[in-house]
């Protein structure tokens, strides 16, 4: 079994087995260039162990659950989720583990590495993707290192990688991921060197930060920047970082450190070391015959190269092609803090107290020229806040996964979305206001009087009209100016009398939640455990603003609306009549949501023959089974005719219309993926929930008995015909 | 392992769903046939053929078997036709047609016509199919149900 290979001597004909990255490091080594000790788990080893362990069709199932045409982006990132669960819990069969473990003691003997991918084909020069796989800096011990290799084969299904696998030619028959074990170095000052500035092509450009290159490469830190001539190597421009913080090795791993104060003033690198860089970068492109893109490091005045390869960008970046943007929103831990503070401290506030501000303005004082100025500045301000939740709202979401991933990293649970239930405090504004309409309905309850006034319009029992003030107060916009629903009281009151006659749902169990928080945070100690602490309250915060962002963002489009509809109240002109659907269209939030999937018409019939779904295989994104007859969403009379036990059906459910979900008994929706809306109220309720249903809306219809599988993520329809049948 | 399915039989409309069962009929060459007599439920492979319309399904079978007999007391029947290849592959890439109909026994003058779609798919069964003892059996579907991807389930309803 030759599943280990050390980088030197190079060996022929070997590049396939120990992939791209792998094969440069062993030329530079051959080439004589300083290269840390280094050596590769070949494909082989990736091969036996998806055969062996049966992971292969695992994967390959997991892969082939949909169409790839109708896959959302966000369903990449859960399916990548349960694979790269899969292999966390899969251990490796005895005789690979044996022989890895082997190697990797005579080799590496008790050295610190970093553990990164070197798939075939990923850095030749047609299809370098940077940052589609993964790397981890910094593990010590056989164990660990043989952990992380796992977690390096399970980056080949990355949600990246999937993105653009049709690029990259991936094949779950036959794609194989390489690993490379290479020697840490711990540099004083880190970098990166690009033979070619890509915008450029007589430059080349050198970044550089002090520590180790990571937190350059995932973003997270902001390098000093020399610009040279590439012919010459004389310097065009410096750009100074704003130095902060640097990356250093800490156990298990790498921490971010505040600089003192004389590294903060100055500059990486000094004159000389920016020349050896530069010449470090052409000697790779000679050796290379293409401009290259190149790691490096210095430690003790030694520049040591850690991975070269060649420059390329990723391809389909143009204007319709959106992936580029998708990858984006990964953040680092960093990142995030930085982010949860402005959102929390500075936007949202500032969000808060700009609609209070338009609510308070009276507009009716205004005259007709001072309305038409208020609705276009109203207008104005609702874009740039737009603008603000496509910067920050929603990025911040990944810090839901970005806790998921350290949460099953660490506890290794055999449900990989176990790690939602920790996220949820109960402080979602939606959920609040639900919770009104739970009162008001606890009020109703076994009160016929009351529901025989309040169906009279009489709203002057105190207890309850305290509530429905409370209520409309601070919820009206919610129930009154979304997109879907134009309520007015007798409509909520319909909504509490069928939440009178339900028995109130449970939602996530405090107990199990503080017992899996305190499961998690034992598995650190010292400040690690303040960095899980962390990052579990990064989560938290991510997953309440994922939900509350639409409710303010709601609350600011209605005040949008009233001045426009004040402008159309005072327009005489007969063609422009009030219309809520058209000013809720120019004032979407959703800008990347690709539309809904198939012209539906063509769905379903054709000359003597009709097509019935039956059973659909979407997203698990709550689990629980219940079967109802369904209620497809579609105008705001859906949502107000909602009655107790049916299954809510949506397109894409906003936060705004889920003050009827305590009706439900399940939800459906078309978008898929575990972190949307209709996905979080579900698990806020206990709720079974189905996402990524294809045209889930056209393919059930109202009253179809359906049944909701949230274990496997699948949904069964029964058309009246079959129930006379059966 | 490699490369058996070049796709996974698409079903997502009504033409894919009916070229994926054309597909399926014209390219397998047994069906599963569940008959019923006497209070239980009976399997048989049977050699099939399917017009072009995928209204009926036809096969071959001697009067004296017991799918026989079970017709004659039950003409509800169910037929499988799939294009399972015994490989994992299957789990993603196998589909399978449910067809589910009314059976028949087709004597003169309709028989013949019917006999040549028979012999132009199973050529090498003209002995046994124009055997006096042979029957030929017209299935008229009422419904296909088909399977992809594991547990994804269409119906074509014929109507």
């Amino acid at each position: 079994m030759s599943v280990v290979i050390p980088l030197s001597p190079l060996q022929e004909d070997i590049q396939d087995r120990i992939g791209g990255k792998a094969h440069a490091l062993a030329v530079m080594m051959q080439k004589k260039m300083n290269v840390p000790e280094a050596v590769a788990i070949t494909t082989e080893a990736y091969d036996i162990y998806v055969s062996e362990t049966g992971l292969r069709t695992k994967i390959m199932m997991e892969l082939n659950r949909k169409s790839h045409e109708n896959i959302r982006w966000e369903e990449l990132w859960d399916t990548s989720l349960r694979i790269r669960n899969m292999f966390v819990n899969t251990p490796l069969p005895d005789d690979l583990h044996e022989h890895i473990k082997k190697s990797v003691d005579t080799y590496i003997a008790g050295k610190s590495v970093v553990v990164r991918s070197s798939a075939p084909g990923e850095d030749t020069s047609d299809t370098s993707f940077a940052g589609l796989h993964a790397s981890y800096v910094n593990v010590k011990g056989t164990e660990a290192i043989i952990e992380h290799i796992k977690l390096v084969w399970s980056s080949l299904w990355s949600d990246a990688s999937l993105l653009y696998r049709r690029e990259l030619g991936l094949d779950e028959h036959k794609s194989s991921m390489a690993v490379v074990v290479q020697e840490i170095i711990s540099g004083e000052v880190s970098g990166i060197g690009f033979g070619q500035n890509p915008n450029d092509p007589a430059q080349c450009v050198i970044e550089s930060v002090y520590g180790l290159n990571q937190g350059l490469v995932d973003g997270s830190l902001e390098p000093d920047r020399w610009i040279l001539d590439r012919d010459e190597g004389t310097l065009i421009t410096h750009t100074p970082a704003d130095r902060i913080h640097a990356l250093y090795p800490s156990e298990g791993g790498t921490a971010m450190s505040e600089l003192p104060p004389e590294l903060r003033a100055k500059p990486p690198l000094t004159r000389e070391n920016v020349m050896e860089v530069y010449k470090l970068v052409m000697n790779a492109e000679r050796i290379f015959g293409l401009p290259q893109d190149v790691e490096w490091t210095i430690r003790e005045n030694q520049i040591y190269v850690l991975q070269s390869r060649p420059i390329t960008t990723l391809s389909g970046s143009g204007k319709d092609d959106e992936r580029g943007w998708y990858l984006s929103l990964k953040r680092s831990v960093e990142n995030l803090k930085t982010m949860k503070h402005k959102i929390e401290d500075t936007l949202i506030p500032a969000l808060q107290k700009e609609t209070e501000e338009m609510a308070q303005a009276g507009l009716s004082l205004l005259s007709d020229d001072e309305v038409k100025n208020e609705a276009e500045r109203r207008r104005k301000v609702f874009d740039s806040w737009k603008k603000t939740y496509w910067d920050y709202f929603i990025p911040f979401a990944h810090g839901m996964r970005l806790f998921g991933t350290v949460y099953n990293d660490t506890v290794h649970p055999a449900d990989p979305y176990e790690f939602l239930t920790l996220l949820s405090t109960g402080d979602i504004v939606s959920i609040q206001r639900n919770n009104i309409l739970k009162d008001m309905a606890l009020q109703v309850r076994d009160n016929k009087r009351l529901v025989h006034d309040l169906k009279k319009g009489d709203y002057s029992n105190p207890a309850f009209s305290r509530l429905l003030d409370k209520l409309i107060s601070s919820h009206g916009d919610l129930l009154c100016r979304s997109p879907h629903c134009t309520a007015e009281i007798p409509d909520i009151l319909n909504i509490v009398i069928e939440m009178a006659s339900a028995p109130g749902r449970q939602g996530s169990d405090n107990q199990i939640v503080k017992k899996r928080e305190q499961v998690f945070l034992s598995h650190f100690n010292g400040h690690k455990r303040e960095e899980a602490a962390e990052i579990l309250d990064i989560g938290r915060a991510s997953y309440r603003m994922r939900d509350n962002d639409n409710i303010y963002m709601g609350k600011l489009k209605a005040r949008v609306l009233d001045a426009e509809d004040e402008l159309l109240r005072r327009s005489s002109s007969a063609e422009r009549k009030p219309s809520s659907a058209g000013h809720f269209n120019s004032l979407s939030l959703s800008d990347h949501e690709p539309v809904s999937d198939t012209e539906c018409d063509s769905v379903g019939a054709e000359e003597g023959f009709r097509l019935q779904a039956r059973q659909i295989t979407g997203q698990p994104a709550g689990p629980g089974i219940a079967s109802g007859s369904a209620r497809v969403i579609k105008t705001a009379s859906d949502l107000m005719n909602f009655k107790k036990g049916e299954i809510m059906v949506c397109d894409s459910i906003d936060p705004n219309m889920t003050f009827v979900v305590p009706l439900a008994s399940a939800i459906v929706e078309r978008r898929g993926g575990m972190l949307i809306h209709g996905a979080i109220i579900a698990r806020e309720y206990g709720l079974p929930c189905v996402t990524g249903i294809s045209n889930a809306s056209e393919i059930i219809r109202t009253g179809d008995r359906v049944t909701v599988d949230g274990y496997l993520g699948i949904v069964i329809i029964d058309t009246e015909e079959h129930l006379t049948q059966n | 392992m490699t490369g058996l399915y070049i796709s996974v039989l698409k079903m997502d409309n009504i033409s894919e769903l009916k070229q994926s069962i054309t597909q399926l009929v014209s390219r397998q060459k047994l069906a599963v046939l569940s008959s019923f007599g006497k209070g239980q439920p009976y399997a048989s492979l049977v050699a099939f053929a399917a017009t072009e319309d995928l209204k009926y399904i036809l096969f071959a079978t001697t009067r004296s078997t017991r799918k026989y007999t079970n017709l004659s007391l039950e003409s509800n029947v169910a037929l499988l036709i799939d294009n399972r290849t015994n490989e994992e592959t299957d789990f993603s890439y196998a589909a399978a047609a449910t067809a589910l109909g009314r059976a028949e026994e087709i004597r003169d003058p309709q028989r013949e016509s019917l006999i040549n779609i028979y012999l132009a798919k199973h050529p090498h069964l003209r002995e046994f199919v124009t055997s006096p003892s042979c029957a030929l059996v017209q299935v008229t579907v009422q419904k296909y149900y088909l399977v992809n991807r594991f547990q994804n389930v269409q119906e074509l309803h014929i109507q």
